[in-house]
């Protein structure tokens, strides 16, 4: 088997088994009540027999393992089960919520990723001067401050002030894409102002530290033009550290949406799942859960093999 | 004392930020005696405007805001320090072990920080409190053992940094010990980095405890706590007007624990700054 | 004579320290003919490198030119707009730096790196340069002209890397090539095919060349004329035969002197107890052998010398018998007894006999213990001194390495030179009263003088304290001075081994015989004679 082959495959088996014990564990933290789920929602007062009745239905009389199963599979399908707070299928509850966060999230994405790549890229080119000083002064602003603080001030200026956009991001389906995007636009907003600082950041220091490599000062003392010296022989090297910046930004993202969702109000998943938190509703908290996990599991394995797909010595062996 | 010294040539940006971090000290150390109205019982009218004797103004239930931001810095601010020291404890203890040691035990403890890292702290402990319901033990708890991970890392990549060096190497030829090993030949080359560390995560723990606050899942009313002020009084931003001062405080009600979060976080930010700086030019 | 390439005049240039700028190169002139060869040389910080990257009117980020001119055919560079520059930089000036490993681009097929040049500058098509690029190759003996080209750098060895990185240089037909330590990296079996190669396509296009080198040996066979630097001042300059045979500076002679450096053969004092003895030792990594059945034998109060190049196995030897690796077969015997195999089951009176001093001093002192921390704790742990006994022993210590006891003992290892730290290394290593020291390549990081220093001190404390050395090394000349018995490694086996006297004189062992023959001399003439004698022995073979 050719080296990339076994480097790529074993990233894999890594990723699902990661995403199997991940998602043992967020099915299995529910086992550490001191009662169980029947007892939670009847109370201590419960009689033996309405309990008993109760575990049958959910199919607690199952062992652990067999309920984790048909769990995992069923939300393979997307059939979380039932919600405890109203008895609806969590499926159909999660659906629109799951396309709104991640609507939101590609927006502020979209905004975000082209920009601090394009200003990283010129902090890196331009350092010292006073646009790098504004990089890093941003990006410790960005690290201090909490995302709601960032929210409300713009809500107090675009929303309240000036009155541009909704302070409620209220989306319904079957949304105008213009009008959607105009609603969640403080968001994602708010968002962008928060990854991009890091980004620029880290795609600054991953264009840094490539320039300062002795290939690229040979490729200067061979004469080649700063842009060339860049783009044939930094970039295609710097596809890996970039990438990873872009992931770990995703993911950043994909957490940061649960604070944006609660102080824009936006039917999202976030937002569900921090009602749900306080409603102590199980089956929903662990069904967004599972989501949010997978998606950062998925986007962290999704940089690390195209890293593995970029490297010369695993592309080209000896 | 070097620190002296190195307090002396420190650049203005450090100053300020050690100067502020000292002021919030101080402010949560002496709470009880520098808030004017207690912490959880009303002291006016509701909404009060900022004038005297409520500088701030009052909240929903008529508590004074100037004596709650003050004892917020000693709810938040304690609490996070709490935990960020228990999370310290318990992540450079297993990483420094686990990086001098090495072997299965080394490869265990990684793997099992590798697993809670795979997933977002927020989305972790959002799934555990749901689970042990929202106490401060519970919280604290939480928090530490899954931040602990970030510091087991750091801790464990520093000391292996280290424990390549050859004068490592040495002390074992010598036959040293293991604590000696880690005590005298490990941690003075890791203290600056693990400061700086301390700082950082002290900021992270902060910000994460605010946001579980801020989200109602953190400390529980009626606890004054920034996170939790910023909550009550988001609402208040939708009448904000700028057309008088008397208005323009309604917009500003959030943002002035938010505010605090922030700066706090900015302070001590400015310092790691300058203890990483500082670490990095002894080096040379 | 309109044959001046390059003219250098009052060259300073400085670099950003913590202190603000300091000079690196402190007004140095440098004059270079057409198709001449000029051999710069100098110890580390004496601003060789910095003065040859100069001569393509680059300076390394952070650092800038002061003052001075430089003018590379009639043009000036200092302050020349950056076109210009470009213009000149890889078609007229072409570089070749230290480690080609690094210095290729990972991404991209040896070819195209070559043909980048030719074809940006627009001096010669994508279809030309790419054919000349065979014919370089095959000038510079690659293996496999045609196909090499195809293969990216992590593909290729670092001797034919260095070599294709030179074929590199030449793809313009520049007029000069500034080469910065092109074989420092190189194991001397490689480095002599590769300075041959050089020296013959150089010579063959009349290109001028600058030739930056720390080793006199190799730039005796390279440069028409050597100019000598120290911390950024020329020191001297004659051609090189003049310079070889009659040194003019004291400080010239001073480089020469180390090389006459011998030590007084110690007498066998009656029948050779062995001190140490290694009985088929085996070390693998996984199914990895790096050593198989080493055998040797170390008798009391002598040096024998472990030498071999990189990857030979002679540090995991040493490694094996500090305890540090365990081996998976064979034992080592010290004293007549069977040494454990791992260091911490030896207790405290074996850990103390047996010391090893390391190559980078810099790594074996930590950075945080003062001199008196580092010194003092093996005095307290295998002697158990204290208080007013140990303060004065470590004086002692001190005064026995040469050392100023009031001024180092409470200094950090950062305040010392790199001298001084490897002094400190020797005083930790003694400190335990050993018997038994092995020292790894404790040399080869310093510069030579420096280097003879420690050297003269190691036969010092020998003849005063009977000691035993194991001397690891890669340097024949380091060897031929100091030991008294010589075992060759190669591939993790020992090939040859015997009194230092029989090693260095014929018949020798084919590996030996290699090795010796590959180790340039001071004699401007050995590289020329050495290949033809390989030559000759070639066609002898052949027929």
């Amino acid at each position: 088997m050719s080296p990339i082959l076994k480097v790529l495959l074993r990233r894999l088996a890594l990723g699902a088994l990661t995403l199997l014990i991940v998602s043992a564990i967020i099915f299995l933290a529910v086992e550490m009540l001191p009662g169980d789920i029947a007892t939670e929602i009847l109370g201590q007062s419960a009689t033996e027999e309405t309990l008993a009745a109760l575990r049958e239905k959910l199919g607690l009389d199952q062992p652990a393992v067999v309920r984790y199963l048909d769990w995992v599979t069923g939300a393979l399908t997307g059939d979380f089960g039932m919600s405890l707070a109203n008895q609806r299928p969590i499926g159909a509850l999660i659906a629109d919520r799951a396309f709104n966060t991640f609507f939101l999230a590609g927006h502020a994405a979209l905004i975000a990723v082209p920009l601090s790549l394009f200003l990283g890229l010129v902090a890196a080119l331009y350092r010292e001067t006073l646009l790098d000083r504004l990089i890093s002064t941003s990006t410790l602003a960005a690290i201090s401050f909490p995302e709601y603080f960032v929210a409300y001030i713009l809500i107090l200026l675009f929303a309240v002030q000036l009155g541009w956009f909704p302070s409620l991001a209220s989306v319904e389906p079957g949304m105008a894409l213009a009008d959607r995007l105009h609603a969640t636009f403080l968001p994602a907003l708010t968002m962008t102002l928060i990854v991009t600082a890091h980004m620029m950041r880290m795609t600054r220091a991953a264009i840094v530290n490539l320039l300062a490599l002795p290939y690229v000062e040979m490729a200067q003392l061979k004469g080649m033009r700063r842009w060339r010296v860049i783009a044939v022989h930094a970039l295609p090297n710097a596809l890996a550290p970039i990438v990873n910046v872009i992931a770990l930004n995703l993911a950043y993202l994909i957490v940061g949406v649960v604070l944006v969702e609660v102080v824009f109000v936006y039917p999202g998943l976030g937002q569900l799942l921090v009602d749900s938190v306080a409603k102590r509703d199980f089956p929903v908290v662990q069904a967004a859960c599972l989501i949010f996990a997978a998606t950062y599991i998925l986007l962290n394995l999704a940089a690390d093999l195209i890293a593995i797909l970029s490297n010369p010595r695993l592309l080209h062996p000896r | 004392m070097p620190w002296l010294t190195h307090l002396r040539s420190a650049p203005p940006s450090a100053l300020i930020g050690l100067a502020l971090v000292l002021a919030y000290a101080l402010v949560a150390l002496f709470a009880p005696w520098l808030a004017p109205y207690p912490e959880a019982d009303a002291a006016g009218a509701q909404y009060a405007p900022w004038a005297a004797p409520h500088y701030l103004g009052t909240d929903m239930l008529g508590r004074d805001v100037l004596s709650r931001m003050i004892w917020g810095a000693r709810n938040t601010v304690g609490i996070a320090l709490v935990t960020t020291v228990l999370a310290f404890l318990l992540g450079t203890t297993a990483g420094l072990m686990a990086a001098t040691v090495g072997g299965l035990a080394d490869t265990l403890a990684s793997r099992l920080a590798d697993v809670l890292m795979a997933v977002p702290s927020l989305i972790f402990a959002l799934l555990i409190l749901t689970i042990t319901g929202t106490s401060v033990v519970a919280l604290v708890l939480v928090i530490a053992v899954l931040d602990s991970t970030r510091v087991f890392r750091l801790s464990r990549a520093v000391a292996q940094g280290i424990l390549t060096m050859d004068y490592i190497e040495v002390a074992r030829m010598r036959g040293e010990g293991l604590f000696w090993l880690i005590r005298r030949e490990v941690l003075p080359n890791a203290a600056a980095p693990l400061i700086a560390e301390f700082g950082l995560r002290f900021c992270f723990v902060f910000l994460f405890i605010s946001a579980l606050s801020f989200l109602g899942l953190g400390l529980q009313p009626p606890t004054a706590d920034w996170g939790s002020m910023v909550r009550e009084s988001a609402k208040l931003i939708a009448f904000a007007n700028f057309s008088t001062w008397q208005t323009a405080t309604f917009g500003l009600a959030p943002l002035l624990p938010a505010g605090a979060i922030a700066l706090l976080t900015v302070a001590v930010n400015l310092v790691v700054d300058w203890v990483l700086r500082l670490s990095s030019g002894l080096k040379e | 004579m309109g044959n001046e390439l390059l003219t250098i005049r009052g060259l300073r240039i400085e670099g950003r320290s913590a202190q603000g700028w300091s000079e690196i190169v402190k007004g140095v002139d440098l004059d270079l003919n057409r198709g001449e060869i000029l051999g710069l040389i100098g110890e580390s910080g004496a601003g060789k490198s910095t003065l040859g990257l100069a001569a393509m009117g680059y300076v390394k980020p952070g650092c800038r030119i002061a003052g001075g001119s430089i003018r590379f055919d009639g043009q000036e560079l200092v302050g020349a707009p950056a076109p210009a520059l470009r213009a000149l930089r890889g078609r007229r000036i072409a570089y070749v730096a230290q480690s080609a490993a690094a210095a290729f681009n990972p991404a991209w097929r040896l070819i195209d790196q070559h043909c980048e040049g030719p074809v940006q500058h627009g001096v010669k098509s994508r279809r030309e340069a790419e054919a000349e690029a065979v014919q370089l190759y095959r000038e510079i003996r690659l293996p496999d002209p045609e196909r090499i080209g195809l293969r990216y750098p992590h593909q290729v060895s670092g001797g034919q890397l260095q070599r294709a990185m030179t074929a590199m240089a030449m793809a313009c037909r520049p007029d000069l090539i500034i080469f910065d330590e092109p074989t420092t990296a190189l194991d001397v079996t490689t480095q002599i095919e590769v300075l041959a190669a050089i020296r013959a396509i150089v010579r063959d296009h009349h290109t001028a060349a600058i030739y930056i080198t720390h080793d006199l040996a190799v730039v005796a066979q390279m440069a028409d004329r050597v100019k000598v630097l120290l911390r950024g001042t020329e020191v001297e300059e004659a051609p090189t035969r003049e310079m070889l045979s009659a040194p003019r500076e004291a400080y010239t002679r001073s480089l020469w002197a180390v090389r006459e450096f011998r030590r007084e053969p110690v007498a066998p004092a009656g029948p050779q107890a062995l001190l140490l003895e290694v009985q088929g030792l085996t070390v693998a990594y996984g199914p990895l052998k790096v050593l198989d059945r080493v055998s040797l034998t170390i008798p009391k109060g002598r040096t024998v010398a472990v030498v071999g190049e990189s990857g030979s196995g002679k540090s995991t030897t040493a490694r094996a018998i500090m305890g540090l690796v365990p081996p998976a077969g064979g034992k080592v015997l010290f004293d007549g007894k069977p040494l454990p195999p791992r260091g911490r089951d030896r207790g405290r009176d074996l850990q103390r006999r047996i010391q090893m001093i390391h190559q980078m001093a810099d790594t074996a002192l930590n950075p945080r213990h003062r001199i008196r921390d580092i010194l003092g704790r093996p005095l307290e742990f295998f002697r158990g001194l204290k208080g007013v006994a140990r303060e004065a022993r470590l004086r002692e210590l001190l005064s026995e390495i040469e050392l100023e006891p009031d001024q180092f003992l409470d200094r950090l290892p950062s305040e010392l030179s790199g001298g001084q730290k490897q002094r400190i290394c020797i005083a930790r290593a003694l400190a335990a009263e050993p018997d038994f020291i092995i020292c790894d390549e404790v040399t080869s990081a310093l510069d030579q003088l420096v280097a003879e220093g420690i050297l003269r001190l190691l036969d010092r404390l020998q003849r005063e304290r009977g000691l035993t050395y194991m001397f690891i090394t890669h340097d024949l000349a380091t060897v031929r001075a100091i030991a008294d018995e010589v075992v060759v490694m190669q591939g993790g086996h020992v090939v040859d081994s015997g009194p230092t006297s029989r090693i260095f004189r014929p018949p020798h062992d084919p590996y030996t015989e290699l090795l010796l023959s590959s180790v340039p001399e001071m004699d401007a003439d050995w590289l020329t004679r050495r290949l033809a004698e390989r030559a000759a022995r070639h066609e002898k073979r052949a027929s």
